[in-house]
């Protein structure tokens, strides 16, 4: 074997089974401070978010959230992002890490509408508190009404007597919540929610685990599912494309791949062979061709290996057999119906 | 603290070696499960297969990542630990006994001397 440090090394502590289960079971906790802030404001704050981003931002109340799409003219992403609605004339976007000066520079140069944008990144630090115990952990460290903020609702509260954003939003397919604090603030919290939750056996996760776990719920990781070169209607993700509204960046693009059909589409797989498709491998149809795994590997809660992989529309119905090439050799999967994972509400 | 045993030899790729007459056993090393994390697939070469020092004989996967394994000592593949496809996670508690991956028939008893001993493999991970 040869030179791990080649790979994306996982980022783990106690193992990313381990943590995988935790989070499904119980609390994990993630420091998820490398996600980008971008703060706009001002009167024409709602025209510009809903200017770069294709969900219809004028329907977020005060307090809510939602999953969005910064794109190029041409339809593909320059990003995908969460916006959250602080006030009327305030809208806190959360980016990913990898993108976020990218994003910024993206947001500033069409800043025809003339909000006032903040890099804010350096202000916040994230922690993730993920998993079906994350509620009562996160409970003991503040005064804020926990289960009343619902599913992607947030509140500007405290924890442990630090300002504190809750939002009640994640990346792992479980109910949880991702909190934005003040950096310097953030690793007496972080020991804070570790003991809070030791009760309910609460685990620290790396990014690891944070990636099996959006894995099965398949959530959407940029560089993977998404780029430049895919649109949102390829990418499964119409649902966060709000056509009805006012001009948006990327609309003719989308409009016109709309008329005349998407040509490939983001389909989940199962592995049937001995063998894990992983990301870049090549998926052949029939002995040919036919697209291209975004992201695979082991699925711990199911105890399969699965994969997204972009096949052209006519081949992308479930139960279809294909080939991932695994190492010069075709290995059975079969096209399948996603999430893989869904949590029982 | 792990242990290498003081009888085996080892290789920079992270592979063990132990030597039984003209037949070699081989495994990956503690440090490697380690830094693998959980390996969930194992992929070995057939028995009666040849294998050639410094090229790959097969190769491990953890959740995140896939390794080739090299064979550290050219011969014929003479026999191949079966249980480990299906349980791979015995590489993570046992890699230097139980989660043996292959025997190897040597041509070169001699290529043996090029390996690493167990001291300078430690300080070559340290």
């Amino acid at each position: 074997m040869v030179d791990f440090g080649g790979w994306d090394m996982p980022v783990q502590f106690s193992g990313i089974i381990d943590e995988h289960n935790t989070v499904r079971t119980a609390v994990g906790l993630f420091d998820v401070s490398h996600m980008g802030e971008i703060e706009v404001r001002g009167p024409e704050a709602l025209n510009l978010v809903n200017y770069i981003a294709t969900n219809n931002a004028s329907k977020l109340k005060v307090g809510q959230a939602h999953y969005s799409g910064l794109l190029y003219e041409h339809g593909g992403f320059v990003d995908d992002i969460l916006v959250h609605k602080v006030d009327d004339d305030h809208f806190f976007l959360c980016v990913n890490s990898s993108n976020q000066e990218k994003d910024y520079d993206h947001i500033s140069t069409v800043n025809l509408k003339r909000a006032s944008v903040e890099y804010a990144s350096e202000r916040y630090a994230q922690i993730a508190v993920q998993g079906p115990k994350g509620l009562v952990t996160l409970q003991k460290l503040t005064s804020t009404d926990l289960a009343a903020i619902k599913y992607y609702w947030f509140a500007d509260g405290e924890v442990s007597g630090v300002p504190a954003r809750i939002a009640r939003t994640g990346y792992t397919g479980e109910d949880g919540f991702e909190i934005y604090i003040a950096p310097d603030e953030a690793p007496a919290i972080w020991d804070r929610l570790m003991d809070a939750g030791q009760e309910f056996g609460i685990k620290p996760c790396g990014l690891g685990a944070r990636n099996t776990l959006r894995l099965e719920s398949k959530m959407a990781l940029y560089g993977h599912e998404i780029d430049a070169s895919i649109t949102p209607l390829e990418a499964d993700l119409a649902w966060i494309v709000k056509m009805e509204k006012d001009e948006f960046m990327g609309r003719e693009a989308l409009a016109k791949q709309q008329a005349s059909g998407v040509t490939r589409k983001l389909v989940g797989f199962e592995m049937i062979g001995r063998g894990i498709g992983r990301d870049g491998y090549e998926v052949h149809v029939d002995g040919a061709p036919a697209g291209w795994v975004t992201s695979g590997g082991p699925a711990p809660t199911l105890n399969k290996n699965v994969g997204l992989c972009y096949l052209p529309t006519a081949l992308a119905e479930p139960g279809r057999t294909i080939q991932i090439i695994i190492r010069n050799q075709p290995v059975d999967a079969v096209t399948v119906p996603t999430p893989f994972y869904k949590r029982a509400k | 603290m792990s242990t290498y045993p003081e009888n085996f030899y080892y290789t920079k790729e992270h592979e063990w070696v132990s030597v039984d007459g003209d037949t070699a056993t081989v495994g990956i090393t503690d440090h490697a499960q380690e830094e693998l994390g959980d390996i969930v697939y194992v992929d070995l070469p057939k028995v009666g297969a040849s294998v050639e020092k410094s090229k790959a004989l097969g190769s491990v996967e953890s959740v995140k990542a896939v390794s080739d394994i090299y064979a550290p000592v050219t011969g014929e593949v003479v026999a191949i630990n079966e249980a480990l496809s299906v349980t791979p996670e015995k590489l993570n508690a046992d890699p230097h006994g139980d989660a043996w991956l292959v025997k190897i028939k040597l041509k070169s008893p001699d290529e043996i001397k090029e390996l690493l001993s167990a001291a300078d493999y430690q300080s070559y991970i340290a």
